[in-house]
């Protein structure tokens, strides 16, 4: 394993990933979601707004880390209020 | 068909009144005349499919010196030096054995996990399934430029590095999805009932697999072959990095043929003509699954 | 359509394949991420960057370009060879020893090693020794694939048109030959024209065939690079350096993990963007087409 190069913050962010994904799992099996519609175009189950949710923190890091000075923590917070947001109303 | 949907066109235009005599004896003095135009289209986009093969097999009869030497559209001393320079140097036919022989491992290991694979995709939802589908095909997206270090590494730590089964295991990133991808789309297409049938019957699911499911889909699964041997037979990032000297492809012992002293142009274009070769066994076997037509895709 | 039965003990049918597949992506993903936040000498000798290579490489103006320039790419040749393979895909003969020729020269191809693929065409296009590069100095055009970039990138589309064309061809070909005679017949009696006939018979049938088509050609397109690696080496200057050029150029020749892990994720949010958009925005189509009780 050492040469996968392991730090810290990654191994956080791929156990909040396999947690998150557990989770829904489990949220899955105890209430299935149902598809709908809310303010996103599409229709949309409880997993596709967790993949919108997901893809577009990652464009929101981007954006800022690349072309502002604002810390990244900033960018993770905004990303995790965008990501409850979607999953609540998207 | 299309100058018999062809002449409807120009008898669109025509007035609505037209008796069915008048109509019939339009369509069938134009259908010499339409019939000779895609002809001729689909003519011109063959030669210009050919013309860069004929070159290179037009040069893989000449000299060093002819290429070079003098400008022609056919080889004047036809030669089979090249092609003997290959063939009686193990190091450089080795090269077409490792390229096969990865490329048939890496289609049996896809198809055998693929196909179960499929079916699931086909006949069950499950949770997770439609993530599990796309998360699949991301991995068709994944430049194998961006996985080579990690690959050589992986490959490296687990004693598989410079083998066929590497190779092997590492196209399967993009050829099991592909495989699924291709499959689902025929299995859809096979009524539920014949499972249901076989089940009542008492078949059980591994025999009905085997038995009755596998047979049914054999031109699927002949298509879907042919893509997996295409795809794994025609990448060279991933195998070049994952082998050394004893699995090398083909594609990168051809790389030899520049040295500081030049391009050897006769013996790159004769191992370029031989690795065309495999392909064209492969299409043979399968042309008549693709003519009889398929519906790729979820419906 | 089948109706599904919801099981998951369908999960022990992907199990296998999703061993398999997981030990090709997901390892080798995680290292990526881990390499993209470090300085990596050895794995004892490394040094945590954070977010360094990250901001570098999104300001580089060296990639912005490439990235331009690939997108432009990948955009020509789509809209080039989308519609030219239906048309092959519609001019191809439908049965006899024709139908097989035709098949067996078009697929011709797909099927040569990319590799080998870029030195067709080089010997092809050379200005010494090639067809096409002696063919047009012949006719008085200065052809110069190594000085004249737009020679080059027109030279890279031809050749990219030729390699791949036929997949969509053969895709299409294939969609097309199963659609039932019955349906051609229909048409005959309505008269409907050659357009009608294509829009609503022939297209129809194609759009499964055709998703996997784009997108199959829009990934290829976008990690092009064997091809103008051995054909044109990314130049003149860089201008038919494309992304998986830039990145294999960090990766390999300068040995900066690093960097050119940061690269790698950024390269793929893009596919991967782009191509969710696609998919998803073709599989609503077509559930809205369904629920509306059309095709």
């Amino acid at each position: 394993m050492a040469w996968m190069v392991w730090t810290l913050p990654t191994a956080v962010f791929f156990s909040t990933i396999a947690a998150i994904l557990a989770g829904m799992t489990a949220w899955e099996v105890i209430s299935p979601t149902v598809e709908r519609k809310g303010f996103l175009p599409i229709a949309t189950t409880r997993g596709d707004r967790l993949f919108i949710g997901l893809l577009s923190a990652a464009y929101i890091h981007l954006i800022v880390v690349g072309f502002t000075d604002i810390t990244i923590w900033f960018a993770l917070a905004l990303s995790v209020v965008w990501l409850l947001i979607l999953m609540r109303w998207g | 068909m299309n100058q018999r949907i062809d002449t409807h066109v120009e008898q669109a235009g025509a007035p609505q009144g037209q008796s069915s005599g008048q109509f019939q004896r339009a369509e069938a003095s134009k259908r010499g005349r339409s019939r000779l135009r895609p002809r001729t289209l689909l003519a011109i986009y063959l030669v210009f499919i050919m013309l860069p093969i004929y070159w290179l097999l037009n040069m893989s009869f000449q000299t060093n010196s002819e290429i070079l030497g003098s400008f022609s559209l056919w080889p004047q001393n036809f030669t089979t030096a090249n092609y003997m320079g290959i063939f009686t140097d193990s190091s450089w036919y080795m090269g077409y054995v490792n390229s096969i022989g990865y490329v048939l491992m890496n289609m049996l290991i896809s198809i055998s996990v693929a196909l179960p694979a499929a079916y699931a995709f086909s006949r069950f939802r499950f949770i997770g399934d439609k993530h599990l589908f796309f998360w699949l095909l991301t991995n068709l997206m994944a430049p194998p430029a961006v996985f080579l270090l990690p690959y050589f590494q992986l490959y490296y730590s687990v004693g598989l590095f410079d083998t066929h089964i590497a190779v092997a295991l590492a196209h399967c990133l993009f050829n099991i999805p592909l495989a699924i991808w291709i499959l689902e789309g025929f299995m859809s297409s096979v009524p539920k009932e014949v499972d249901e049938t076989a089940y009542i019957d008492g078949y059980s699911f591994p025999r009905f697999f085997v038995k009755i499911f596998i047979p049914m889909i054999r031109s699927g699964i002949g298509v879907t072959l042919f893509f997996l041997f295409m795809f794994s037979w025609v990448e060279l990032l991933l195998a070049r990095t994952l082998t050394a000297t004893n699995a090398q492809p083909i594609g990168m012992i051809m790389t030899r043929t520049s040295t500081a002293s030049g391009i050897d142009w006769g013996t790159l274009a004769a191992a370029g003509v031989l690795t065309i070769l495999p392909g064209i066994v492969v299409v043979y076997f399968v042309r008549n699954h693709i003519a009889k037509g398929f519906a790729l895709g979820r419906t | 359509m089948v109706n599904k039965v919801y099981n998951n003990r369908a999960w022990l049918l992907v199990l296998p394949m999703l061993a398999l597949v997981a030990f090709s992506a997901i390892i080798p993903l995680m290292t990526v991420v881990n390499y993209s936040v470090q300085d990596v000498f050895d794995a004892n000798t490394r040094f945590f960057t954070g977010i360094e290579w990250f901001e570098r490489t999104l300001n580089d103006a060296g990639l912005q370009a490439a990235l331009l320039r690939q997108f432009a790419f990948s955009f020509t040749v789509l809209a080039i060879q989308v519609p030219l393979g239906i048309g092959i895909a519609l001019l191809m003969p439908k049965r006899g020893w024709q139908a097989s020729a035709v098949l067996i020269l078009i697929t011709l191809p797909l099927l040569i090693p990319w590799n080998v693929v870029g030195s067709i065409w080089q010997i092809f296009t050379r200005g010494d020794i090639g067809l096409m590069g002696v063919g047009l100095r012949e006719l008085g055009y200065g052809y110069n694939i190594t000085r004249n970039p737009v020679d080059a990138w027109a030279t890279i589309v031809l050749m990219d048109v030729w390699h791949w064309t036929p997949l969509i061809a053969l895709l299409c070909y294939s969609g097309l030959r199963s659609i039932p005679e019955a349906y051609y017949q229909a048409a005959r009696i309505d008269r409907a024209s050659k357009w009608a006939v294509f829009r609503y018979i022939q297209l129809p049938k194609l759009t499964n065939v055709l998703v996997i088509g784009v997108l199959l050609r829009f990934m290829h397109s976008f990690m092009i690079y064997a091809e103008p690696f051995v054909l044109t080496g990314g130049g003149p200057g860089s201008s038919t350096t494309f992304l998986s050029q830039s990145l294999a150029t960090m990766a390999i020749g300068q040995q900066d993990l690093g960097p050119s892990a940061a690269f790698s994720l950024i390269y793929f949010l893009i596919i991967l963007l782009v191509c969710w958009v696609f998919y998803t925005a073709i599989m609503n189509m077509q559930k809205d087409k369904a629920e509306r009780g059309g095709v």
